[in-house]
C-alpha cells in the first residue's frame, strides 16, 4: 500500500509534464494541420536555455525560466514564419519533411553548441526531500508538478476564455469559414505555433534542472508527446491533458508490478488497445470536412 | 556519419585502384571507434582525450618504426549501427591496420564481428560483458577486466562490508545484464540474500517506479551498473525518494568526481568500484606512468571527473603502439601475433593477454586490478 501510493505521486508529477508537451503538440496539429518534429527539439531547447541562464549567467531560478520560456515562444514563433507560412497549402507530407528537416538541424546544432557531454542545473530548492509518511517527493518535483498545472490551467483559460482562443477555436473548427469572418489566419497560426513551442521549452525547463540536459533528451520527449496526442485523440486538448496523466500512471504501475525492463513498452502497448477499441483517440472532436 | 551507399561503393572502388597500401605512408594510421554524443558521451569524450595525449607523448618521443602514429577518430553515436558504420569506414576508407574501441559492451559486440571479416584486431579498451572475450573472435583483445573478475575482486571485500541483502538496478543492455549476474551469482554463493533485480532502458531518466519498488525490497546494498550519466540521477532520485540502502555502482565508468560534482549531497556514501584511483596513485601498479598521465591531463586542462576514463584510452594507444613496434610492421595480422607477445605498463597496471575463449579462436583479455573508493563529505576516500 506503501509503495502504491508511492507510485502513485511519482505518476502525478511527470503526468504533469507528459501533459504539457502532449497539449502543445495537439494544439499546434489541431489548429494548423502540422505534425510538428521540431517539438522535442523545443523542449531541449527549453532545458538548454534554462542551463545556460542559470548556470552560465547566474540568473535567479525563477527568472531564467520566464526567460527560458519567453525565448521557446519566440523560437516557435520564428520557426511559423520562416519555415511553415511559407507551406500553407502545401500537402501534409511535404510539411512532415520539412519539419523532419528542421528536427534533425536544431538537434545538431544544440550538439554544436553544447557538446555531447550531459549538463545539470542546480535548483534553489532543499537537497532533502519532502517526507509524508511513506510518501517522499523532491521539492524541485512539487515545484515542477505546481507550475505544469499553472500552465495546464492558463492555456485551457487561453482557449476558452479569450478573443484569441476563440480564434483560435473557430479556426480548429473551419478555416475558410473562420477567415469569411475576418479572422486572420496568418495571425493565428503563428500564436499557436508559438504557444504549442512554449509549452514543449516550458516542459524542458521544467525537467532539465530534474534530470540531465543532453543533446538528444528532445526525442524521448517528442515519442513521449506523440504517443500521448494518439492516446488522447488528435487535435483534442482535454484528451492530451488525461492521455499525459494515462501514459504516465501506465508507466509507472506498469515498471512498479509487472517488470522495469518494459517500463517504456506498457504505454505504447497501451495505445495499441486504446487503438483497437477507439481508432480515433479517446476523446477526438468531430471536425467539419471540406 | 553515417556513410551513404553509393559513396561506399565509390570508397571501395577508388581503394582498389591505388596500388600502394595506405600503411606504407608516412603516418601510422590508428582507427578509434568511441561514443562522443549520445548516451555515453561524457565518457566517450574522455577516453578519446587519454587517447591523444598517448598519441602526442608518442610523437614527441619520435613515434614507432620510425614514423609518427595518426588517430583517426570516429564518433559512434552510442549506436550500435553507427559504431559498425565507423568500423566500416576505419578499414575500407582510411585503412587502419588496427582499432580499438567501442567503449560500451553492446557497441563493441556489435562490431566485433567486422574486425573477423576484415580480419582486423580490435583493441577493447572499456567494455566489460564477459560475452566479448568467450565468443571466439580471435581478432578481440580487452584490456579492462570483465564483470565476472570484477565480481571475483568484489568477493575479498564483502566481510568487510557486512551485506545481508542485496538488490539490482542495471541498465538494459550487455554491460547491465553481464554484470548483475556475475555480481548476483557471487553474491549469493557467499551467502548474502537477493532482493529485486530491476532494469532500465539505458536512455531513460527517470528511475522513481524502480526505486520505489528498490525501497520495498529494503535491502542494505544496492548493485547499481550504468554509465555515469544514469548513476547521478540514480543517487540524486535515490536521495528524493529517502531510499537509505548503501548503492554500489560496478563496471568503473561511474566518474566519482563527477558524481560529486553533478549529484552534491547525494553521492555521499556510496561506493564506486573503479580501475584506476587517481585519488591514490601511489597506489597502483606503476605510480610513475599514472603520475605523467595526471599531470598532462591536468595542464591540459581536462575534466578531473574524467580520469578515471581517460586512462583506458591513453593504456589502449600505448598497447597498440607496442604491438606494431613489436610486429616491426603497421600490418593487421603482424599486429593481431604481436598483442600475444607484449608486456605494456600502462595505468591499468602491467598489460598482457591470456587466452579466454572456445580452442583456436581465443580472444585476449587483460587482468587489471579492481579497487572500491568511497564518496565520504563530497570526498573520495579509500573505505578501509
Amino acid at each position: 500500500m506503501d509503495q502504491l501510493l508511492q507510485h502513485v505521486v511519482n505518476a502525478l508529477i511527470i503526468g504533469g509534464t507528459y501533459a504539457l508537451l502532449g497539449i502543445g503538440l495537439t494544439l499546434i496539429f489541431g489548429i494548423m494541420r502540422v505534425v510538428n518534429f521540431t517539438h522535442g527539439e523545443l523542449y531541449a531547447f527549453g532545458a538548454y536555455m534554462m542551463y545556460a541562464w542559470v548556470m552560465l549567467l547566474g540568473v535567479n531560478f525563477i527568472a531564467a525560466l520566464v526567460i527560458a520560456v519567453a525565448l521557446g515562444v519566440a523560437l516557435g514563433a520564428l520557426i511559423e514564419l520562416v519555415l511553415l507560412r511559407r507551406l500553407r497549402g502545401a500537402d501534409i507530407d511535404t510539411t512532415m519533411l520539412v519539419m523532419i528537416g528542421a528536427w534533425i538541424a536544431m538537434q545538431n546544432t544544440e550538439q554544436l553548441a553544447w557538446s555531447g557531454v550531459a549538463k545539470s542545473i542546480n535548483t534553489p530548492f532543499p537537497a532533502d526531500p519532502l517526507v509524508l509518511g511513506p510518501i517522499s517527493v523532491s521539492w524541485t518535483r512539487v515545484f515542477v508538478f505546481v507550475v505544469a498545472i499553472i500552465l495546464i490551467a492558463a492555456t485551457y483559460a487561453l482557449i476558452q476564455k479569450t478573443k484569441l482562443g476563440k480564434a483560435m477555436r473557430a479556426t480548429f473548427q473551419d478555416r475558410e469559414a473562420a477567415a469569411l469572418m475576418g479572422i486572420q489566419i496568418d495571425t493565428i497560426h503563428t500564436a499557436t505555433f508559438a504557444i504549442g513551442s512554449g509549452l514543449a521549452a516550458a516542459a524542458g525547463t521544467l525537467l532539465g534542472p530534474v534530470f540531465v540536459v543532453y543533446p538528444t533528451i528532445g526525442d524521448s520527449a517528442s515519442l513521449k508527446a506523440f504517443a500521448i496526442v494518439i492516446l488522447g485523440g488528435l487535435g483534442s486538448i482535454p484528451g492530451a491533458t488525461v492521455g499525459g496523466f494515462i501514459l504516465a500512471f501506465v508507466e509507472e504501475i506498469g515498471a512498479g508490478y509487472i517488470s522495469s525492463g518494459y517500463r517504456d513498452a506498457m504505454g505504447f502497448l497501451l495505445i495499441i488497445l486504446i487503438l483497437i477499441v477507439k481508432p480515433t483517440g479517446l476523446f477526438a472532436q468531430k471536425e467539419r470536412i471540406g | 556519419m553515417r556513410i551513404h551507399p553509393l559513396k561506399a561503393v565509390l570508397s571501395v572502388i577508388w581503394a582498389s585502384l591505388l596500388t600502394v597500401p595506405a600503411w606504407s605512408q608516412d603516418t601510422i594510421k590508428i582507427g578509434v571507434t568511441e561514443p562522443l554524443t549520445g548516451a555515453f558521451a561524457a565518457s566517450g569524450n574522455y577516453v578519446v582525450q587519454g587517447a591523444k595525449i598517448a598519441e602526442d607523448e608518442i610523437n614527441a618521443n619520435g613515434g614507432v618504426l620510425g614514423k609518427k602514429i595518426q588517430l583517426i577518430i570516429e564518433d559512434n553515436k552510442s549506436n550500435p549501427t553507427e559504431a559498425v558504420n565507423t568500423v566500416e569506414k576505419l578499414i575500407v576508407k582510411d585503412k587502419v591496420p588496427v582499432i580499438m574501441g567501442a567503449w560500451s559492451s553492446t557497441l563493441t559486440l556489435a562490431v566485433m564481428p567486422k574486425m573477423m571479416e576484415y580480419k582486423v584486431p580490435l583493441l577493447v579498451e572499456t567494455s566489460s560483458s564477459g560475452k566479448i572475450t568467450t565468443s571466439g573472435n580471435p581478432y578481440v583483445f580487452r584490456i579492462s577486466p570483465t564483470s565476472a573478475m570484477e565480481a571475483v575482486a568484489f568477493k575479498d571485500l564483502l566481510p568487510k562490508l557486512k551485506i545481508k541483502k542485496a538488490d539490482f538496478l542495471n541498465t538494459n543492455n550487455d554491460f547491465g545484464i553481464g554484470s548483475a549476474a556475475e555480481y548476483s551469482k557471487m553474491l549469493k554463493a557467499n551467502g548474502v540474500k537477493i532482493g529485486v533485480l530491476e532494469t532500465m532502458d539505458p536512455k531513460a531518466t527517470d528511475f522513481s517506479a524502480q526505486l520505489t519498488r528498490i525501497k520495498a525490497s529494503g535491502g542494505d546494498a544496492l548493485f547499481v551498473t550504468t554509465a555515469v550519466e544514469q548513476n547521478t540521477l540514480i543517487l540524486k532520485q535515490a536521495k528524493e525518494l529517502g531510499l537509505k540502502t548503501r548503492v554500489i555502482t560496478t563496471g568503473g565508468s561511474n566518474s566519482p568526481d563527477q558524481l560529486i560534482a553533478q549529484a552534491g549531497a547525494a553521492a555521499d556514501g556510496s561506493y564506486h568500484t573503479v580501475f584506476f584511483p587517481p585519488w591514490f596513485p601511489d597506489t597502483v601498479k606503476n605510480p610513475a606512468v599514472a603520475k605523467r598521465y595526471m599531470a598532462e591531463w591536468k595542464k591540459r586542462g581536462y575534466e578531473p571527473g574524467g580520469l578515471t576514463e581517460g586512462f583506458r584510452g591513453y593504456d589502449g594507444i600505448y598497447t597498440i603502439v607496442e604491438a606494431i613496434k613489436k610486429a616491426g610492421k603497421a600490418d593487421p595480422a603482424a599486429i593481431k601475433d604481436a598483442l600475444w607477445k607484449i608486456t605494456v605498463h600502462g595505468v591499468y597496471g602491467d598489460i598482457s593477454f591470456k587466452k579466454q575463449g572456445p580452442a583456436g579462436a581465443e580472444s585476449g583479455q587483460n587482468t587489471p586490478t579492481v579497487y572500491l573508493v568511497e564518496i565520504k563529505n563530497g570526498k573520495v576516500v579509500n573505505p578501509f
